[in-house]
């Protein structure tokens, strides 16, 4: 079967090159197109140097940036800011209101899904589901690590948009839930600041083995006398776990694109630990529409050592994501 | 996630008369992958070979004109915006001292989502 899966990018995978000046928006954009993923996932708050304050002009200069180079936006990432008065959290009514804000300026851009950071609550979005109708804007909690699909948290967006039987809130998956073995690229980073092989050698094992986080933090901190590096890294497994893609068939009819998580890709074009060879294969069964956007989040743990290649990485993504869907397509019978 | 790019180290310079400099200043960008609104960022601490510089020294400024720590903690229409450089200024007497010193700059920021805050460190190496 012939999947509808589409190809795009966060710019978040850029954060590197754009933060220190080596890539411009235009440079990312025309890249993206390049490797045929045109599809582009902004973050108005890293991206739009003037947010919120945004005139039609300068949505009429990010439509001819993508325009001119055969691209498309794809999804939106809000942030919401309820701390902004130190000592008191944002009303239920203000935090409505900045969400509020971010759709209407979704709707200006013509972008149709909004990633919604996970910490916001069920019944604030309740109240956003009105204007995310009306403007025609998919609301999507971000299913990231250590929560995965299943999480109780995550069932109670779920509940609400069943009730309220809406087609604008859901979900949106981050692939950081599928991780199914310990990136080399973070073991290597706690070495060099002074983990030894073989602690780092048992958190990688116990990760291997999915024995709860809890056990071998205890172990390494308490047991082997760990130093400071090596407890870090495992506490890193509180927020590293394999969620069940069998289960993704389940959710998909609540998400419509997906953040395509990775921490580092080989040479050979794998991932050596988020698990897409699994995942892949359970979106095509499912007939999944949407759009896989690379989110590259590898440069923080090289770059004390090597300089950062967020091209080249997301480029060998995207090689394996042809080469997967290809493969689920002459192998999954439709559902 | 960007501490070792945090300082602009050949930005530093002494403010106020030659030769009677009243402190000094650096361009620092923000440790963070997006803007945040200036009430947000509750500390930017400047040390001197690891001795603390006092809080009211410090002013900052992303373009908007020079403002204190204490005035940041209002100022809901500020930003500093992402990968954008920033001037941080720091009253001191005879200005920076001569010779290699090492510069420390600590941002502690107020990050909605994190359950705690969010402190990001360079320390660079640097002389006038």
């Amino acid at each position: 079967m012939t999947s509808k899966i589409k190809r795009g990018v966060s710019l978040y995978s850029f954060q590197e090159e754009m933060f220190l000046g080596k890539m411009t928006l235009d440079d990312v954009v025309g890249f993206a197109t390049s490797i045929g993923a045109p599809g582009i996932e902004i973050l108005p708050e890293q991206n739009m140097p003037t947010f919120p304050n945004i005139s039609d002009r300068q949505i009429g200069e990010w439509q001819d940036r993508l325009a001119h180079r055969g691209a498309h936006f794809t999804c939106y990432d809000m942030f919401l800011d309820t701390k902004i008065r130190k000592g008191a959290v944002m009303s239920d009514e203000e935090q409505v209101a900045s969400i509020v804000r971010d759709i209407k300026l979704c709707n200006r851009l013509g972008i149709k899904n909004m990633r919604i950071l996970i910490f916001v609550r069920p019944d604030i979005l309740e109240k956003c589901v009105p204007y995310a109708e009306q403007y025609d804007v998919h609301l999507g909690v971000e299913v990231h690590a250590p929560w995965y699909l299943d999480h109780a948290w995550i069932l109670r967006t779920i509940e609400v948009a069943d009730r309220l039987k809406t087609k604008h809130l859901g979900i949106l998956p981050d692939m950081g839930i599928f991780m199914k073995h310990y990136p080399p690229a973070f073991r290597g980073r706690f070495e060099r600041q002074g983990a030894r092989p073989e602690v780092a050698q048992f958190i990688v094992d116990s990760h291997e083995q999915k024995i709860m986080c809890e056990y071998t933090i205890y172990e390494v901190a308490v047991k082997m006398g760990g130093n400071k590096a090596e407890v870090a890294m495992a506490e890193t497994l509180r927020h590293a776990p394999f969620a069940n893609p069998k289960r993704i068939a389940d959710f998909a009819p609540y998400f419509r694109h997906i953040q395509a998580k990775f921490y580092e890709m080989t040479p050979d074009c794998t991932d050596p630990s988020i698990a897409y060879d699994e995942v892949i294969p359970q979106l095509v069964k499912a007939g999944w529409e949407g759009t896989l956007s690379s989110e590259y989040e590898g440069n923080r743990w090289i770059q004390d050592v090597e300089d950062v290649d967020s091209r080249e990485q997301v480029r060998r993504q995207h090689v394996m994501f042809e080469h997967l869907i290809a493969k689920a397509e002459t192998q999954v019978e439709p559902a | 996630m960007f501490d070792k790019f945090l300082i602009d180290a050949a930005s530093l310079r002494n403010t106020g008369p030659t030769d009677a400099p009243t402190g000094f200043a650096f361009e620092a960008k923000l440790g963070y992958y997006r803007g945040l609104g200036l009430s947000m960022i509750e500390e930017l601490n400047v040390s001197i070979d690891g001795e603390a510089l006092a809080r009211e020294a410090v002013t900052f400024d992303e373009g908007e004109g020079p403002i204190t720590l204490d005035a940041m903690e209002t100022a809901y229409d500020r930003r500093w915006p992402f990968g954008a450089p920033a001037t941080i200024a720091v009253a001191h007497p005879g200005g920076f001292p001569s010779g290699e010193h090492r510069l420390g700059f600590q941002q502690k920021l107020r990050v909605s989502y994190l359950p705690f805050p969010s402190f990001n460190n360079d320390e660079k190496v640097v002389s006038l």
